[in-house]
């Protein structure tokens, strides 16, 4: 199962824990098994259907995925959520 | 073919060519904003909110359109209500398109003073500014709120009934009638402090500044007959203008074309459409051209800004140099609508230290000034001028040298930033050891004098990049990308280009291309052109040689997995009489299948974090308060440094920004919101006079996210300066500083605080 971290405005949801695992094959179908287990998860991270809220980049293993909820992850994958920041 | 191989060393990357823009822009021959004109053009004038905030009860233009020579005028209602939202701006921004078209022109309220309440057409621009003067505005003038504190106060004036609060991260909650908040953390707060042996804290507040980008926004707009408008303007992103001035004026993106003009400057402050809308509009109104110009006082009252701050910070070690716990408070101001660099201030506070126990709390406040904007990496100036000050006050109570103290705590590579993530490559130690062995770390110092030290941190971005390349007959190359040169990056981009093909940077000829001419590209934002687009120009190289590949073999009558290439040298493994060199190829091209040409469209994943350092040395006329900068030696890791006098420039042009912000820089603003500071004679940008050289030195870790190892260089040096004065002021003189900017009178009387409490 892939570890997803928690980003601290969601850590309520998770009784306070900082990483959760969860099952699927991409980060869409991580976000919905986490919401099975924590209602809430889902709508605060995904916008509608397959976009991820505004704001938000999806981290997975380290990179800044193209592909957002729709990336890929393994067994092993770590996935984070972080705000998202362009610059000057 | 095999894959093209990089060579040992580097041909191209890591000299010093001859920019090619350069003649061009010191013989005047480069065509800015304000050199382009088109016949039968007409000239705009804005009219402008003489209110920071009032509600609109009228707009009567009839008296400045009877005026002769007017051929249009336009106001809010002339725009239609966007029907997207948000459009992306890559790895999850935004832009709140709403927010944006009301930035633009002003719908119902005006929320800063200079916020476009109307604009004219008129065939020569005193015309244009003598109408706009008769357009009649009838206001409900509103109390303006102009600071974060007071805007989060109990009662404070309320500039938006409702508004988007999680339009800068996450699910955010309106905790407060004008601010939105964000919080993050790690461990437990209130542990890491119980296990500290020292703990300081301090309030910090910071002043509005403007990015000072010597040109001007400038841009005229001509619509053809088919209804398709074109805009040239000054700008950091063609097709970030394109995509919003599509939604502002309702128009299909494919029925608007921008061609980006020679740029003099952006720093973050070109990313946005603010007149090109009016521009469109007007001319599509008076069926003729229309050229705007914002002068350097609509600019600064009316374009964006950096946010002022308030910051309350505390942070605790342990007596052997150990961070415990650090618990920041950051209110930012958004400006008129929300959505300033709250999120990337917060996150930029401490990521570069190791720190168990975190409480991260950003507010995005809104006030009655321009929406703020990115500026030269958003928000870790303000954060890091609280941040490193007490890092170096808690290294002075424990005893420890600063530098040692930062790397004890210093961020290394696989450590897990606040986000959780681990941190890529990073050279974080390697830099502060070479800040240590600097000869000017150690160099004496007279009364008065001090010297400080300070470690700044950024992300940089990676987003959508575009680049073509077309091989000519003669062997020459042309080379096309989307990504508006500011700081050198056409010849950056080529030198990767030529080092990738293998053959010279002259022969490849870099151009700028408009949004009709070339693949989509994000902004030229966030130090990411030289590393973001320079892959998609070595990705695209890779696919011109892969065909030229196939082309030797067609010639050769081989296999084309038997054609090797390496440094532009075409040659076939199974017979040594069989080679070409890239020249020799490409002029046999033609025959063997036509012209060669190549696109790539990549959004680059891994991109390498930012780390700079700032030595600074000071000295402070005790009678007056006024600092003066004596020596400046500025480190910055470059990953590799394409063109490594190009990086100087771009920490030398980061740092003296940095010491503008520190000691002069700041948007005065009356009680009733006016900015009476709208000019440079008074908002006071350091000159020549102000700046010693700063010498650079430049370190290579190389970024495993890039074929060459690039970081992007162009934001973080601004980071340490105000910061690293601050702590010079405190070595020279014994004070703490805690507002920017630290000009004569803030210093004087910290001085005459300290004599005060001295007598006591």
């Amino acid at each position: 199962m892939a570890i997803v971290w928690i980003p601290s405005p969601l850590q309520s949801l998770t009784n306070g824990e900082i990483t959760v695992r969860a099952d699927g094959g991409n980060v869409k179908e991580l976000v919905e098994d986490l919401d099975r287990n924590y209602p809430g998860f889902k709508s605060a991270i995904v916008a509608e259907g397959v976009l991820v809220r505004p704001g938000i980049s999806v981290v997975v293993d380290g990179r800044v995925v193209k592909k957002g909820l729709l990336h890929p992850v393994g067994v092993e994958s770590e996935v984070f959520f972080i705000p998202a920041i362009g610059g000057g | 073919m095999n894959k093209p191989k990089k060579p040992p060393g580097f041909r191209v990357v890591g000299t010093n060519p001859i920019r090619p823009d350069g003649l061009d822009k010191v013989t005047g021959r480069a065509v800015y904003g304000d050199d382009f004109k088109i016949a039968g053009m007409l000239h705009g004038h804005v009219l402008r909110s003489p209110h920071a905030h009032a509600r609109i009860k009228s707009i009567d233009t009839r008296k400045a359109l009877r005026l002769p020579g007017v051929r249009a005028i336009i106001t809010g209602a002339d725009f239609p209500k966007p029907s997207v939202p948000m459009v992306g701006m890559g790895e999850g921004g935004h832009f709140d398109m709403n927010d944006a078209a009301d930035n633009v022109i002003a719908k119902k309220k005006v929320f800063y003073d200079g916020h476009v309440v109307a604009a004219v057409a008129a065939d020569n621009p005193h015309l244009a500014e003598e109408a706009a003067a008769l357009i009649e505005v009838k206001y409900e003038v509103l109390p303006p709120v102009m600071d974060v504190r007071s805007a989060m106060a109990p009662g404070a004036p309320v500039l938006h009934e409702t508004f988007n609060p999680g339009a800068f991260f996450m699910k955010t909650i309106k905790v407060l009638p004008n601010a939105s908040r964000l919080e993050l953390g790690a461990g437990d707060i209130a542990k890491g402090f119980a296990e500290a042996d020292v703990i300081v804290e301090r309030e910090f507040t910071t002043e509005t500044v403007h990015q000072g980008y010597i040109e001007s926004h400038i841009c005229t707009a001509q619509w053809d007959e088919r209804g398709q408008v074109t805009i040239w303007t000054t700008t950091q992103g063609a097709f970030a203008i394109r995509d919003q001035v599509a939604i502002i004026c309702a128009l299909p993106m494919s029925h608007v074309r921008v061609v980006p003009l020679e740029i003099g400057g952006g720093f973050g402050g070109k990313d946005t459409a603010y007149i090109e809308p009016l521009a469109a509009m007007l001319a599509k109104k008076a069926d003729r051209p229309v050229k705007v110009v914002m002068s350097r006082a609509e600019s600064l009252r009316a374009t964006g800004p950096s946010p002022g701050t308030y910051i309350k910070a505390k942070m605790g070690a342990k007596r052997d140099g150990t961070l415990v716990a650090a618990d920041l408070s950051l209110a930012f101001e958004a400006g008129g609508f929300p959505g300033g660099p709250i999120a990337a201030g917060t996150l930029t506070s401490i990521t570069r230290y190791n720190i168990p126990n975190v409480r991260l709390e950003g507010f995005d406040v809104l006030v009655n000034k321009p929406k703020m904007k990115p500026y030269r990496a958003p928000g870790a100036t303000q954060s890091h001028f609280a941040v490193e000050q007490l890092l170096d006050e808690l290294a002075e109570k424990i005893g420890m040298d600063p530098v040692d103290f930062r790397l004890k705590n210093v961020m290394k590579t696989g450590d897990r930033l606040i986000l959780g993530f681990p941190s890529p490559p990073i050279g974080g130690a390697e830099l502060l050891e070479a800040v240590k062995k600097h000869p000017h770390y150690k160099a004496p110092l007279k009364e008065n004098q001090g010297r400080g030290m300070a470690f700044g941190f950024w992300f940089g971005a990676g987003l959508t990049s575009s680049a073509e390349l077309s091989v000519n007959s003669d062997g020459t190359v042309q080379m096309c990308t989307a990504s508006c040169d500011l700081s050198g990056t056409r010849l950056t981009l080529a030198m990767q280009a030529a080092e990738a093909l293998g053959i010279d940077v002259d022969d490849v000829s870099p151009t700028v291309g408009d949004t009709h001419s070339v693949g989509y590209a994000l902004q030229t934002v966030g130090s990411r052109t030289t590393f973001a687009t320079g892959i998609a120009v070595i990705e695209t190289a890779q696919k011109v040689l892969q065909e030229m590949a196939c082309r030797a073999a067609l010639l050769w009558e081989t296999d084309a997995a038997n054609i090797n290439v390496e440094n532009g040298i075409f040659t076939d493994r199974n017979n040594p009489a069989h080679k070409f060199n890239f020249k020799e190829l490409a002029d046999k091209l033609e025959h063997s299948g036509g012209p060669v040409s190549a696109q790539s469209t990549v959004t680059p994943e891994r991109v390498g974090f930012q780390l700079a350092a700032l030595l600074v040395d000071v000295e402070v006329d005790t009678e007056t308060g006024k600092v003066d900068i004596l020596r400046c030696t500025a480190f910055q890791d470059a990953g590799k440094a394409v063109h490594p006098d190009f990086v100087a420039g771009q920490v030398q042009g980061g740092v003296a920004q940095g010491l503008g912000w520190a000691l002069n820089e700041e948007y005065w603003y009356d009680a009733k919101g006016h900015l009476c500071n709208a000019s440079l004679l008074d908002y006071r940008m350091p000159t020549a006079l102000d700046v010693p050289m700063i010498d650079v030195v430049i370190l290579e870790t190389p970024n495993p996210g890039h074929p060459y190892g690039v970081r992007g260089v162009g934001e973080v040096p601004i980071v340490p300066p105000a910061a690293a004065v601050a702590i010079a002021i405190h070595n020279a003189i014994g004070v703490r500083m805690d507002h920017l900017p630290m000009k004569p009178g803030c210093v004087l009387q910290k001085i005459k605080d300290q004599r005060a409490a001295a007598a006591a």
